[in-house]
Order: structure tokens, then sequence, then C-alpha cells
């Protein structure tokens, strides 16, 4: 399956904006990791990743996502995920995670 | 040495046909021979050494320059012939892991494996299928003196041999919690501080534990992050998912799991699966989880484990019988 995950990064003052576009599985998941790890180590970042395009997630993503809460929590950043879609939502739910997590899901310009 | 020479014979006569009749068959042929070689192990530079060997008595008159010519190139073949060299004993060493990998998945299966109990009045099924050599589900059940049955169910995440090394390190801590800390929300709370101690931040485990006692009819269970299950009652004729919410082990050191608890009657199941089942995709399609229902209702009439196995095998079908994920089915029914 040739799908990929496309990564956009837009930094503001102490805001790292991520833009994410596709599957995060375990083929994507080391790119996002390399995305997402050097901002969580760094001291009060507040890393904001929009999730809007992205369709589907599986538990190699999920555990991306852990490391990154881990990190944050040892630098003293914060992450927070924006725009979730319903499916990939659910994952969060299921896990748990949606408890440790913060995590925005209204869809821009959705219902 | 000997064979090196009889080989440089056949590559002079090889040479010299091709020299003068430039047909194809003895290029077919220079191929066969750089296979044979590469079967003996022999190195490019050892190749340009015979090829020398050749020109020289096929052209005793050969311009010095290209005589000196082609020393050059033997020398600037040597880190090519270096190169080989490693790539053969990278293709040892892959064969050498390969059976190791082996050994370590046999040995898994072996420190894994949990019998299926039987008890009186209850029917029990069950699968587990590895994706690839190693499995990161895992199921294990426990009976204790008193009769009860403790059911575990877990999804390893993270995939391949370390996560199939972090589930024998569950199996083992679960083995060595006292027999009066059975209940499933002290046995997730504890499994999740080994967990985090233990294992590498992006790894996780999912599991949910039950527990039935035959006396009461009871069944207790704690979830920590796992795909939720269904619950079949009979009386109703109608299926619900077990939801028991509650974080996946090895995030955060101090958790407590909430524990809940249903009533079984007479044939109501209890069906526990892995994501494996509902991660599954077909093409670019997902299989919803009502879809992974209808499938299961559709054999649920059936002997619990017959009832599975179809499951399994209906699919393994649809995914043209490549697994993405391990899949893991577990199905109780209560039969008196």
């Amino acid at each position: 399956m040739n799908i990929n995950l496309e990564v956009e990064v837009v930094e503001k003052e102490s805001t790292a904006i991520v833009l994410l576009a596709g599957e995060i599985d375990a083929y994507t998941a080391p790119k996002l990791k390399e995305a997402l790890l050097p901002f969580a180590e760094q001291k009060g970042i507040l890393i904001e990743v929009n999730l809007e395009k992205v369709n589907y997630l599986d538990s190699t993503g999920l555990g991306v996502f852990i490391s990154a809460l881990k990190a944050t929590k040892e630098s003293g950043s914060e992450l927070k995920l924006v725009h979730v879609q319903d499916r990939v939502k659910r994952l969060f739910e299921i896990t748990g995670l949606d408890s440790i997590i913060t995590i925005d899901t209204t869809v821009r310009g959705g219902k | 040495m000997k064979e090196l020479e009889l080989d440089l014979e056949n590559y002079r006569n090889l040479l010299n046909q091709y020299i003068t009749t430039q047909d194809e068959t003895s290029l077919y042929q220079a191929e066969q021979f750089s296979k044979l070689s590469m079967q003996h192990n022999i190195s490019p530079e050892e190749i340009i050494h015979v090829h020398i060997q050749a020109l020289r008595e096929l052209y005793p008159d050969l311009p010095k320059e290209v005589d000196n010519s082609m020393e050059f190139l033997l020398e600037a073949m040597i880190s090519y012939g270096l190169a080989y060299q490693e790539f053969q004993s990278l293709r040892e060493k892959q064969l050498e892991l390969k059976s190791e990998i082996s050994v370590a998945a046999s040995m898994q299966q072996t420190l894994l494996s949990t019998d299926k109990p039987e008890i009186e009045g209850l029917e029990i099924g069950a699968i587990s299928v590895p994706a690839n050599q190693m499995n990161g589900d895992y199921y294990h059940f426990v009976t204790d003196y008193q009769g009860t049955l403790g059911i575990a169910i877990a999804d390893v995440i993270g995939k391949g041999i370390p996560a199939a090394l972090a589930m024998s390190m569950i199996r083992y801590s679960m083995d060595s919690f006292p027999e009066n800390q059975r209940f499933p929300s002290e046995i997730l709370q504890n499994l999740n501080r080994v967990v985090e101690r233990n294992v590498d931040p992006s790894m996780f485990i999912t599991m949910f534990y039950g527990l039935y006692n035959p006396l009461t009819s009871s069944f207790k269970y704690s979830s920590a992050g796992h795909e939720p299950g269904f619950f079949y009652d009979a009386k109703k004729d109608e299926y619900r998912e077990i939801r028991a919410k509650g974080l996946v082990l090895g995030v955060m050191n101090d958790v407590t799991y909430e524990q809940f608890e249903i009533k079984i009657n007479e044939q109501d199941m209890v069906i526990l699966l892995t994501d494996g089942v509902t991660e599954c995709r077909v093409g670019d399609r997902f299989i919803e989880r009502d879809e992974v229902l209808d499938v299961i209702k559709q054999y649920a009439h059936l002997p619990a484990q017959e009832a599975v196995e179809l499951v399994f095998k209906h699919f393994e079908r649809l995914q043209d019988f490549h697994l993405r994920d391990d899949f893991t089915l577990i199905i109780i029914r209560k039969n008196v």
C-alpha cells in the first residue's frame, strides 16, 4: 500500500503547529516521531498537532503520541491535538488517552 | 586453486569465442560463468585476474599500455571484492538470526501457552494467530482452588520481537501476584506499574481482565484501554459492547482502574477480541465494528471453538490470507 504521511511544521514563537495529512501507521510513524520529538524535548513549547487530514491512525501512531506526551511532561511543554476525526478520536477514547492528552475535536467548517 | 585453473581455460575459450564470433551464446555462457563464480565465493578481482591471464595467453603481443591498464583495473576492483565478502558474511549472519528468531518464537509459544480450562457449565473457544513470526497478542486463563476463572487478553503495541518479549514479562508478573489479589482492577493496577517501569516509552500494552465466579455467575472485569468486546444477552437476544474505560498500561505510573460486574445467565456469551480483528482492512476500506459483530453473530450458534475458528477464517479470507495484525478472539458461553 502506497499511502504516505505529509508533515508540515509552522513555528510561531513558543508554539509549534504540526499539520499532518495522510495515514499514521507503522510505516509513517517514524516520520511523525522525527517531527514531534525535537519540540517535545524543548522547554516551554506548545505543540499543536492538527489531525484534520488524518483518516487513519494505528496503534504504532498512538505510541508516537505517547512518547511525545511523556517527553513534554519531562520538559514542561504541552501537547495538544486539534481537529481530530471521529475514527481517530475513537482510538484515543478506547485507550483512555483522551484523559491525559488535550484533544480538541471541532472540525473546521464541519458540523 | 585447481578449480580456478580449470575455469581459466573455460574462460579463455569463452572469451576467444566471443571476440571472434560475437555471438549471444557466449555472452549467455559468460553470465553462467559469473553465477557459478559467485556460488564458489570467487571475488570480482579474481575474475579480472582470470581475464588478464586469458588475454595474455590469447594475445602474447598485447600492447603494454592495455596490459598495464588491466593491472590498474584489478586494483580498482579490490574494494568491490571486500564489499562482496562482507555481503557473504552478512548473508550468513542473516540466516543465523532467522533460525534464532524461529527458536525464540517457539520458546515464546511454550512460555506463553495456556490451557483452555474445563469448567462445568462453561464453554470456551479461543484462537490467537500472529501476523508475523512472533505474537504480540496474548491470552491467558487462570483457575484457582475456588473454581473461579480469570481471563486475560492483551495486545502489545510496538510489534515484533520487543513486543513479544514484553508479553512474557506480563505473563510472569501475573503469576507472581498473590492469590488474594486476583481482582481485575488490582491486577491491572499492578501490571501498569510493572510495564511503566520496564518498557520503552513508545511501547504500551492494552489489556482486558475478567474474573468469572461459577458459584455466583458473576463476571467482574476491568480494561486498560483494550478494544471493547461484546456481551450477548440471551434473554433479550441482543449484543452489547462491553464498556470499561481505562488507560492503557505503561503510560503513567499511578493509575487506578474501575471494575465492573455483570451477571451471566444461561446461554449468555462474553466475546473478547484484540484490535487485529477490528483494525482489519480490505484494500483501502476498513472493516467497521458492526461488520465484525455481524460476522461473529453469523457463527455464534456453533460450539465456541468452532465459532472462533470460522470467524478467523472469514477475516483471513477477506484479507487475502495475509494478516496485517495479530488476531485474537475468545468466546465464552454459559451452557447451564
